[in-house]
């Protein structure tokens, strides 16, 4: 008698009181689910005051040098030293691209988020012409943007004065364009029937995966001048852009392959028995279900990359990272808050990045999802 | 003794012969699954192959359009014979429609999709002409109204009966069809059923592995038993069912209509 009452009353409360139902629900169904609640909350509460009160009720947010970010009688203890962060910004962005020129990497910034829009909204309108622009006029259009094209006048910009976030962008987008071709390309070959092949493609993979990127870049920026003349040794930057595409490459062939195994036998056959040729069967029934399959796991390797991109600094080239490096390492701005205010917004660029990459790939698997092919 | 099917298509000129198997072995590996297969298929005629599992009845299917190759013996399909060629494989592949027991449809691609694919890529079909035709197929099949869906959407017998309409429409000569029916529930398996003998009043060339005896009886004009690899009998589905010549067969018989 007494348990009908009360369930009554749990029912009669949930449907009066919507927030304390949702609550009641979700944040305290069990003991145990109750105890984990107020153990989130209470770190909470021990770490948002401190972090609210330094990234934004102590912090400066203008000055013209380090003497506006420490400690004073007026701030005794200062927070995030956002002056500072205004001050090199566009440094961050452009690194030494030179200042006349800038306007260049913002066209080529306009460029790519078109093509990126384009390509990865569903239902953007013709499409195949996006991938058109995206995988052959993109290129060239960012070679003669970035790189100048004196013909035209634009003039020379050597890339060691590329830097910044124009930088990452390059060699983490060079890195995705590159390493999904020849991922998939690589993935065909270990499963091919030719052995001679096979072994190349087992050869590679496994000799890439067995290296860390950071020996991939010093073989190529300190070990191709060593059988090329440095003076036709190619270009710094694109070095470490060969390094970074065949680093990336070799772990989508893994990727790719995972998503060839999920395809199963019948579908081969099943395309086969319609006359279709090798690279039709791939390109038209197995691939495309295979990358399907394994989506998730290849924007994770993009995930991956993305991250991956800060370690082209060993080898001299200024990034994102490289460049906030640079910067906390100016006289002008010691202060002890400038390395942490750096390092929030590089973390705050990579998260923003790489959560971004992984809401769309969590988005595209829900409409394939709804679309009922799976 | 091996039952040679020579016989019933004897004197018959080649150009009427659709199908034609000669001393064809096969191995995988060390096992000896197709021991001297001698077959020749006349063209329009409808051949139901049965046998217990594993008698080498889809190995022998998958042999006529080179989803597997063999090691002794010949395959000429409509006067093409089938070598490592890669070329002559693929005339093969379109000009011979194959269904599997487990459908295989597409599933990244809508049931249109699915039978537009071939002729738009194989035929070099512009894609509203495929179009067309998959939708005569499709209405043929009985899916008009489903075009649209994806293949998971569909019931095991719809899904059976686009993969047939996918392989007519390559407009094949010759059509295989490995167990169609056994992945179905009864009820699906007539509407299935109902669609093979339609096609088989066209005058299509079919080899059907099956043991569906009341398909058999009604569109075959041989009945081929298989065991062990070999073709042990022969025969009119009549005969074959009223009076069987082989101990073997009639003990397959028995037990199947039990
Ligand atoms: N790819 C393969 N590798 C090895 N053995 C196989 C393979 N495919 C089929 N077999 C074997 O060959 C025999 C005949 O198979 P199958 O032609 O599928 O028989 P059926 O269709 O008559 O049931 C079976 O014993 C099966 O295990
Ligand atoms: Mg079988």
């Amino acid at each position: 008698m007494s348990a009908i009452g009360g369930e009554f009353r749990v029912r009669g409360a949930a449907a009066h009181a919507g927030v304390f139902g949702w609550l009641r629900a979700n944040l305290f169904s069990s003991p145990a689910n109750a105890a984990l609640t107020l153990v989130c909350i209470l770190a909470i509460a021990w770490i948002a005051p401190p972090l609210i009160r330094f990234l934004f009720l102590d912090a400066v947010w203008s000055g013209e040098g380090r003497d506006a970010c420490l400690a004073s009688i007026a701030q005794p203890h200062p927070g995030a030293c956002w002056a500072f962060v205004r001050v090199w910004f566009s440094y961050f962005v452009y690194g030494s691209y030179p200042m006349g020129e800038r306007w260049r990497v913002d066209l080529f910034f306009l460029a790519l988020a078109l093509g990126v829009v384009w390509l990865s909204w569903l239902s953007a309108p013709r499409r195949d012409v996006g991938a058109g622009y995206f995988f052959i006029a993109l290129p060239i259009l960012s070679f003669v943007l970035l790189h100048g094209a004196p013909l035209i006048g634009l003039a020379v910009v050597p890339t060691a004065l590329w830097g910044g976030v124009l930088v990452t962008v390059v060699v983490a987008a060079i890195g995705m364009v590159f390493s999904l071709p020849l991922g998939i390309l690589l993935a065909l070959a270990r499963r091919s029937d030719m052995p001679v092949v096979r072994l190349f493609a087992v050869a590679f993979i496994e000799f890439v995966r067995g290296v860390p990127l950071i020996t991939v870049l010093f073989m190529a920026s300190v070990m191709l001048p060593l059988f090329v003349p440095e003076r036709l040794a190619p270009d710094k930057l694109l070095r470490a852009l060969i390094g970074v595409a065949l680093f990336a490459s070799a772990y989508m062939a893994e990727v790719v392959r995972g998503g060839l195994v999920a395809v199963s036998r019948g579908q081969y056959e099943a395309a086969r028995a319609l006359g279709l040729t090798y690279w039709r069967m791939m390109g038209l029934v197995i691939l495309p279900q295979a990358l399907g399959v394994t989506l998730p796991n290849i924007v994770n390797t993009f995930i991956g990359l993305f991250k991956d991109t800060t370690l082209v600094f060993v080898v001299g080239i200024f990034d994102f990272l490289r460049t906030i490096e640079a910067a906390r390492a100016d006289p002008k701005w010691t202060a002890p808050t400038t390395t942490v205010t750096g390092y929030v917004v590089a973390a705050l660029f990579y998260f923003v990045c790489c959560y971004g990459m992984s809401r769309y790939a969590r988005s595209v698997e829900a409409r394939l999802a709804r679309a009922g092919r799976r | 003794m091996q039952q040679r099917s020579d016989h019933s298509g004897a004197g018959a000129p080649q150009a009427d012969v659709a199908v034609e198997v000669v001393g064809l072995h096969k191995w995988y590996g060390d096992f000896y699954v197709l021991r001297d297969i001698n077959l020749k298929v006349a063209r329009g005629e409808r051949i139901v192959i049965c046998g217990p599992s594993g008698g080498g009845k889809s190995t022998l299917l998958r042999c006529i359009n080179r989803l597997e190759d063999w090691q002794r013996g010949r395959v000429i399909v409509d006067g093409v014979e089938l070598t490592e060629d890669p070329k002559r494989i693929l005339t093969v592949r379109r000009d011979v429609g194959m269904v599997f027991q487990h459908f295989n449809l597409f599933p990244h691609l809508t049931v249109l999709e699915n039978c537009t694919l071939a002729p738009i890529w194989v035929r070099h079909m512009p894609k509203r002409e495929a179009e067309a035709l998959a939708m005569t197929y499709l209405v043929r099949v009985k899916i008009p109204d489903q075009v649209h869906k994806y293949p998971a959407r569909l019931s095991g017998g719809q899904q059976q009966r686009v993969a047939i309409a996918r392989a007519l429409c390559m407009n094949p000569n010759i059509m295989l069809f490995d167990e169609p029916t056994s992945a179905l529930d009864p009820e699906m398996k007539k509407e299935v059923l109902d669609t093979m003998v339609e096609l088989a009043a066209d005058g299509i060339t079919m080899l059907v592995v099956s043991h569906e005896m009341g398909f058999a009886r009604q569109v075959a004009d041989r009945v081929i038993f298989m065991d062990d690899g070999q073709v042990v009998e022969v025969n009119e589905p009549k005969n074959f069912f009223d009076q069987p010549q082989h101990e073997r067969t009639r003990m397959f018989l028995k037990q199947i209509l039990n």
